[in-house]
């Protein structure tokens, strides 16, 4: 059948099962808009294309799909940067599509015209210019197949303006292989056996999982493991969720503001199963050191981050999810109560530092510690809120006192720490899963890159919460200024603020602020209540400091505690 | 840890922007490149990419395990503990004042090399070898004065097996 190239691009969207898309229109995408709204696939219109970007993104990580959003040429596709590097650092699945300028004006300097491909190159698993209308559809099921498959990412392709216009034949479905790429699933079984005679001989194991796990769906499987074993668990920032927060094995989170008992437990492990991760500097610490009384065993489906930057006793390269049932299968019943008395001593030792130092801050009655209002949404949501976060300090504390049982609930820019991600990822989550309370912990800095969202929300019917920890503070900078700059507080201080209650009115959405204790909880009943988007302004301590902290460089058991 | 030359060689789509992406790999990874060389093979739609690089080896293995990532890369080896054959072309322009023209000829028949251009004042001379000839061979002619080079890089193949 012949067809135009947006009527193509359509038909593989539908193809690929896509119901939503983030974007922003102009002159290179006409044709194709001009397309979408006679499709039954939602366009979310959005306020800046960063926000596409970050909204498709947290959609993606609300539903597991690949998110999908569609920008201009120019300074509609630069504006995608910052998302797309986003979604690069964490892994995320997602397609990019940019127009370009007509196909014989490339290259010109014509009007909007930018080469993309060549600018995300470094920040996408894989990009593409299609030249030729008989190219579009087979690259754009290239495109969705590669975001999807072996270690996600992003994937943009660009699509010049007389290439949608253009008509080419369409042959509906074609398998897509693509003989230069073929990640390993399967991993190696002998490894794994191995892997197994390691955990049979440990007594002071630990289980360390990463978004990898996540987006493998492997957090059950992951959970199954750590029972059976009678292993204790600690996770990075993303791989929270992918072990139940109320389970007794668990640790927290691991890495410079981990918990006091999954940091000294990783630097005392005698085993350390690593899956789905790739050893951060934000969570080694000091890399000559980590784990230095462990053997490393590290399972993951991207060779180049097995011995990237920790060596390793056994690596694996494979699926989290099959290589989580492997192992499963493997540890037989009677093998399990054994696990229990060998970790006997261990779990005490771990008991004892929980007691040493547990998360805790004081409230008092004058002022609003951040820390109290995100352990109230936890307990008014029942833990059953997807949070998604910004980037500082309110991240930090929306990790550590939120605890998450579920995969895919908490939402936080990890590998890049976008501020200005929060809001959009809302609207992207909420729109994947509008049955669920999407609440943006958000810092008063970080929420006015992408403030402009509000706008997208209330247009969109998504009644997002956002939760501003105010601080007056790039609050994370400067608590790096407090501990290692002496207190010299340059440029981190936010001396004018918008008044965030009326801003939210001024969006038409619901604005509501608290100031002291006490008006914490009706504050998040009344706001958490609202069936429109909603600001609520909290007024924290101004110089409250997120801890324990790992000093950057520093050995992960040297914390600062409070 | 000790830092080991490896000649890096690879089939590639052959498309607009793949040899970018290799570049842009280690630069943005602060990978080392010491030459490269970049041609197309018998196979349509397939280049040869060789890429000689120093680097100590778990860089090494990171630099063959990135390239594989790199969905366009269809092929990767590192020949430097194969049996394998590696050379590089140079034309050198030396000066060739009259008291040095015989001593010159005499150095390009030792080395079988081939003189490609004549002029009253220089030579242009052909060479092919591998680095340590070529290296030999410019500290010969380096007291002449030589007035420009160019020089391909290494390329190099796998040998069959005999
Ligand atoms: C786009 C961007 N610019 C700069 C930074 C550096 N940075 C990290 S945390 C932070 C402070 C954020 O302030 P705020 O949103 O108020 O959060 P708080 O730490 O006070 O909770 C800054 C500036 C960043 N992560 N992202
Ligand atoms: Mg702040």
């Amino acid at each position: 059948m012949e067809m135009t190239g947006a009527q193509i691009l359509m038909a593989v969207l539908k193809e690929e099962e896509v119901d939503t898309v983030f974007g922003f229109p102009g002159g290179a995408v006409i044709d194709i808009y001009d397309e979408l709204v006679r499709t039954d696939i939602r366009h979310i219109l959005v306020r800046h294309e960063q926000g596409a970007v970050h909204a498709a993104d947290g959609y993606a990580r609300a539903s597991g799909k690949a998110g999908v959003c569609l920008v201009t040429s120019g300074p509609g596709a630069t504006n995608t940067v910052t998302g797309i590097a986003t979604a690069y650092m964490d892994s995320i699945p997602m397609v990019v599509i940019t127009g370009q300028v007509p196909t014989h004006l490339i290259g010109n300097d014509a009007f909007q015209e930018v080469d993309i491909v060549g600018i995300t190159r470094p920040c996408t698993k894989h990009n593409y210019l299609v030249k030729s209308v008989d190219d579009l559809a087979r690259t754009m099921r290239e495109a969705f197949y590669l975001a999807r498959s072996g270690r996600p990412g992003p994937v943009l392709v660009d699509i010049p303006k007389d290439v949608a216009n253009q008509s080419a034949k369409f042959k509906p479905q074609e398998d897509i292989k693509i003989k230069s790429y073929q990640p390993t699933y399967r991993p190696n079984m002998k490894q794994l056996k191995k892997i197994v005679g390691l955990v049979k001989k440990a007594r002071r194991p630990l289980l360390f999982g990463g978004g990898g796990v996540i987006l493998s769906g492997a957090a059950e499987a992951f959970t199954a493991f750590a029972r059976k074993t009678h292993m204790p668990v600690t996770t990075t920032l993303m791989g929270l969720g992918a072990f139940p927060g109320s389970d007794p094995l668990w640790l927290g989170m691991i890495g410079m503001h981990g918990t006091y008992r999954a940091n000294m437990s990783t630097g005392n492990c005698d085993l350390l199963i690593a899956i789905g991760v790739r050893f951060d500097d934000r969570v080694t610490g000091k890399i000559e050191t980590f784990a230095g009384n462990a053997q490393i065993v590290h399972i993951d489906i991207d060779p180049t981050s097995i011995r990237k930057n920790v060596g390793v006793a056994i690596p694996v390269v494979g699926d989290c999810l099959q290589s989580l049932n492997e192992l499963n299968r493997m540890i037989t019943e009677d093998n399990q109560n054994a696990f229990e008395e060998d970790h006997r001593e261990w779990l005490a030792q771990i008991e004892e530092w929980k007691k040493q130092h547990r998360m805790a801050y004081d409230q008092g009655t004058e002022t609003i510690k951040p820390q109290f209002v995100i352990d109230k949404l936890f307990e008014i949501t029942e833990g059953r809120a997807i949070i998604t976060t910004e980037v500082g300090q309110n991240q930090m504390w929306a990790a550590q006192y939120y605890h998450f049982d579920g995969p895919r609930q908490f939402i936080t820019s990890g590998g890049l720490g976008t501020m200005g991600f929060g809001l959009p990822a809302a609207i992207g989550a909420k729109a994947a899963q509008p049955d669920r309370i999407v609440v943006d912990v958000a810092g008063d800095g970080s929420i006015q890159m992408n403030i402009q969202e509000m706008a997208t929300a209330m247009q969109s019917c998504l009644p997002v919460k956002v939760l501003i920890l105010n601080n007056g503070y790039l609050g994370m900078v400067r608590q790096w200024q407090e501990l290692f700059y002496e207190k010299r507080y340059a440029c981190t201080t936010m001396d004018h603020q918008p008044d965030f209650v009326k801003l939210a009115e001024a969006f038409g959405a619901v604005g509501l602020r608290a100031t002291r204790p006490e008006e914490v909880i009706p504050v998040l009943k009344e706001g958490l209540a609202c069936e429109v988007p909603v600001i609520m302004d909290f007024v924290v301590e101004k110089e409250e400091s997120v801890y324990p902290m790992v000093p950057a460089g520093a050995n992960i058991t040297e914390m600062l505690l409070v | 840890m000790k830092e080991d030359k490896h000649v890096i060689t690879m089939l590639v789509d052959n498309e607009p922007g793949v040899l970018s992406r290799v570049v842009g790999l280690f630069s943005g990874r602060g990978f080392n490149i010491e030459s490269l060389c970049v041609a197309e093979t018998v196979t349509p739609g397939l280049s040869r990419i060789t890429i000689v690089t120093k680097a100590n080896p778990p860089v090494v293995e990171q630099i063959e395990k990135q390239l594989n990532k790199l969905i366009n890369v269809v092929k990767v080896r590192d020949l430097t503990h194969q049996d394998s054959v590696m050379r590089e072309m140079a034309l050198i322009c030396v000066k060739a004042s009259p008291e040095h023209r015989a001593e010159i000829l005499r150095i390009v028949d030792i080395f079988r090399c081939k003189v490609i251009d004549v002029g009253l004042e220089h030579y242009i001379i052909e060479v092919t070898g591998d680095e340590g000839k070529l290296t030999a061979l410019l500290n010969l002619l380096r007291p002449m004065g030589i007035k420009k080079i160019a020089r391909t890089g290494t390329i190099a193949l796998i040998r069959e097996p005999k």
